[in-house]
């Protein structure tokens, strides 16, 4: 559905996409998951044919975005990561706006937006401006969807957004996967949102680090991983990262992920630990997205 | 196709009269404006402060007072020595001295020359310049009439002129300054506007949504255009009620086409305003750029100094503003009654520039960035 190629683009001395090279799947949810700054923005805008790469090519359903973009534009749904709706006009217009923009209505394309569009009804005539966060994401993604688009695009669509909408927002986008068969790509900074997606690219630095489902990107982590709650997690971070024989240390809630040199045994960090007297519990745990996605931004 | 220029129109409408204030400025500002630029923007010098030395103290020279006294431009502040009237001028009391010679009735009856001394602040000298026109009247007058009463019968050599004023008899500024100013009201807000518009939707990130969506280009221009020029429409419409009812301003020519040229003029003021709009990042950047053009462009216009006076370099660059031709033909059409052949040069020059700035606006608003 989605095939890029060797896509690089640069900023001035800024490179925000290194060679990047990816296949997206019919009617996958695909997460871009990376910090802010990682270039995921910007192959966004390339694939939405807002961009044109320096060097590489990228196609949707076998149309090449520089040369096809017309073709393009008609199927694909697109929510930039900055709230684009015209704030000035109500949720009604909005909508409306949108739909004959693509020369449809909203009638003929309701079942699509409907899940989403009963949330949103109570305020139809509300100015843009005055719904929240929450709401506005909505609006957008109704905008996004009125013309029946094959690939939906989604850059950051919750962030800022409290974690009752954030669910409801992924609920939306799983059922659009079921039942309309849409392939999405959503970028997000979020790694619980990471693991809802049916495959992750993890991106830093304009480079993927890895391509792979949820869970066999966790199956990647190399070491074992141990989770030390202390009576003072930030103390306990600043010793343990000055320790001898850990490898990597970091704050996770409210708990810090560890991870130890084959020399090093437990026993001797707690021992240490205790020297200290720090009051600990220390278990091993199963890694998940994000310690994987710490490991390889380390590596890197 | 122009289904898509309507929806992006009426979305443009719902816009502009959802915004109260807008609305306001839109149509409140530039009445005002007509209504106190035309009263101020006045060239007669009226009450002007006179200070007379009258050092002969004839019945001639009394005569002569009176006569300046007469005249509906001159206050006589005082008649004292010339060092007092010098103190007044320094305080900006009065505007000019005369003085009148020893000897000046005795002379004129003799028929024999004699002078006067006319001293004017020229700090303003445009306005110098009139007083002592005025002056050079009165004198010219009054020894016109002394002279065929003293010598009676001789006929004075030389060169008499007979003006008369065409298509504004009584040189009324207002009606020759009211087209003007009106031009320069519909210009400015339809420049701003339209410089705002489109760089409007760059700055709040809707441009972003609308550049996936598959209108093009010229579809979009048009459709952000057109309510710009029925706005502009609208409000030459109220402006040309104003100047008729309130200032009446002839209107002597076709008001079919004060309309015509109104409208290929406003999609060329637009086509600059877009064009501003799509080499601009900010609203800030377009309003700064339509200010420079609006100030070059009015200063430029012959609306408030002939272009006739200045530097032929300057002149050539004000054959290059558009308003320079639309202004010529609204005065043209309203006091001069000209007809569409009087006029097809600048009709010409006016479709010509449309034309190539709604294009260069077209080709420049890019949709993809490299």
């Amino acid at each position: 559905m989605i095939e890029i190629k060797n896509i690089s683009k640069s900023y001035k001395e800024v490179k925000a996409l290194d060679n990047i090279s990816l296949n997206i799947e019919e009617g996958r949810l695909f997460g871009l998951i990376g910090p802010d700054g990682a270039g995921k923005t910007t192959l966004f805008r390339i694939l939405t044919t807002l961009l044109i790469p320096n060097r590489g090519t990228a196609t949707l359903m076998n149309l090449d975005t520089v040369t096809d973009y017309k073709k393009i534009r008609r199927q694909i749904g697109y929510m930039p990561g900055r709230f684009s709706l015209y704030t000035d006009l109500s949720v009604q217009e909005n909508l409306e706006f949108f739909a004959k923009v693509f020369n449809t209505t909203i009638e003929s394309n309701f079942e699509m937006i409907r899940d989403i569009y009963v949330l949103l009804e109570p305020f139809k005539k509300r100015k843009a401006r005055d719904l929240s966060g929450g709401m506005k994401q909505k609006l957008a993604l109704c905008c996004a969807l009125i013309h029946k688009p094959k690939i939906l695009f989604l850059d950051e669509p919750t962030f800022g957004v409290d974690p009752v909408s954030r669910k409801e927002f992924w609920d939306n986008l799983k059922k659009l996967q079921k039942t309309d068969n849409i392939t999405t790509v959503v970028s997000t900074p979020y790694m619980d949102e990471a693991a809802l997606c049916n495959e992750v690219a993890l991106i830093q630095k304009g480079k993927i680090l890895a391509v792979d489902t949820p869970g066999n990107i966790s199956k990647r982590f190399t070491h074992k991983l141990f989770e030390i709650k202390t009576n003072n997690n930030y103390k306990a971070l600043l010793l343990l990262r000055k320790m001898d024989g850990i490898n990597s240390a970091f704050m996770f809630g409210n708990s810090i992920h560890l991870t130890l040199n084959n020399s090093k045994k437990v026993t001797q960090l707690s021992t240490e630990l205790t020297a200290n007297s720090f009051k600990f519990s220390i278990k091993n745990i199963e890694p998940n997205i994000e310690d994987t996605f710490m490991e390889l931004m380390q590596k890197e | 196709m122009l289904r898509t220029v309507r929806h992006i129109i009426t979305k443009e409408f719902k816009q502009i009269f959802r915004n109260k204030t807008m609305v306001g400025l839109i149509f409140g500002m530039p009445v005002i404006q007509l209504l106190i630029f035309s009263y101020t923007a006045n060239f007669e010098v009226k009450e002007i402060n006179i200070f007379i030395e009258n050092r002969d103290n004839s019945p001639t020279s009394v005569e002569f007072i009176h006569k300046i006294e007469a005249s509906k431009f001159f206050t006589l502040t005082n008649v004292a020595t010339y060092k007092d009237g010098l103190k007044l001028m320094e305080h900006n009391d009065i505007d000019v001295i005369l003085s009148i010679p020893q000897n000046f009735g005795k002379n004129i009856n003799l028929g024999k020359p004699t002078n006067i001394a006319v001293v004017t602040d020229a700090i303003n000298g445009v306005k110098a310049g009139i007083i002592q026109n005025y002056l050079q009247n009165v004198v010219l007058r009054f020894s016109k009439e002394k002279i065929t009463s003293k010598v009676k019968l001789r006929k004075m050599p030389g060169i008499e002129i007979n003006s008369h004023n065409w298509y504004n008899p009584t040189l009324d500024y207002k009606v020759f300054m009211v087209p003007g100013i009106l031009v320069m009201l519909i210009t400015m807000t339809s420049l701003f506007l339209s410089a705002m518009n489109i760089v409007r939707e760059k700055e709040i990130g809707t441009i972003e949504q609308l550049n996936v969506t598959p209108i093009r280009k010229w579809e979009f221009i048009l459709g952000k255009l057109m309510p710009f020029v029925l706005l502009g429409i609208a409000e030459f419409t109220l402006g040309l009620l104003i100047a008729f009812f309130w200032f009446r301003t002839p209107i002597e020519g076709s008001i079919v086409m004060l309309y015509l040229f109104t409208i290929v003029y406003l999609v060329l003021v637009l086509g600059i305003g877009t064009f501003i709009s799509t080499i601009t990042e900010t609203q800030q950047q377009a309003m700064f750029i339509a200010w420079f053009f609006s100030v070059i462009f009015i200063l430029m216009s012959g609306l408030f100094t002939p272009i006739e006076s200045m530097p032929v370099w300057a002149q050539r660059i004000a054959d290059f503003n558009p308003i320079k031709y639309y202004i010529d033909v609204i005065r043209l059409v309203m006091l001069k009654g000209s007809t569409f052949v009087n006029v097809s040069k600048q009709f010409t020059i006016i479709v010509i520039y449309a034309i190539v700035l709604n294009v260069l606006a077209i080709l420049n608003y890019r949709k993809t960035s490299g």
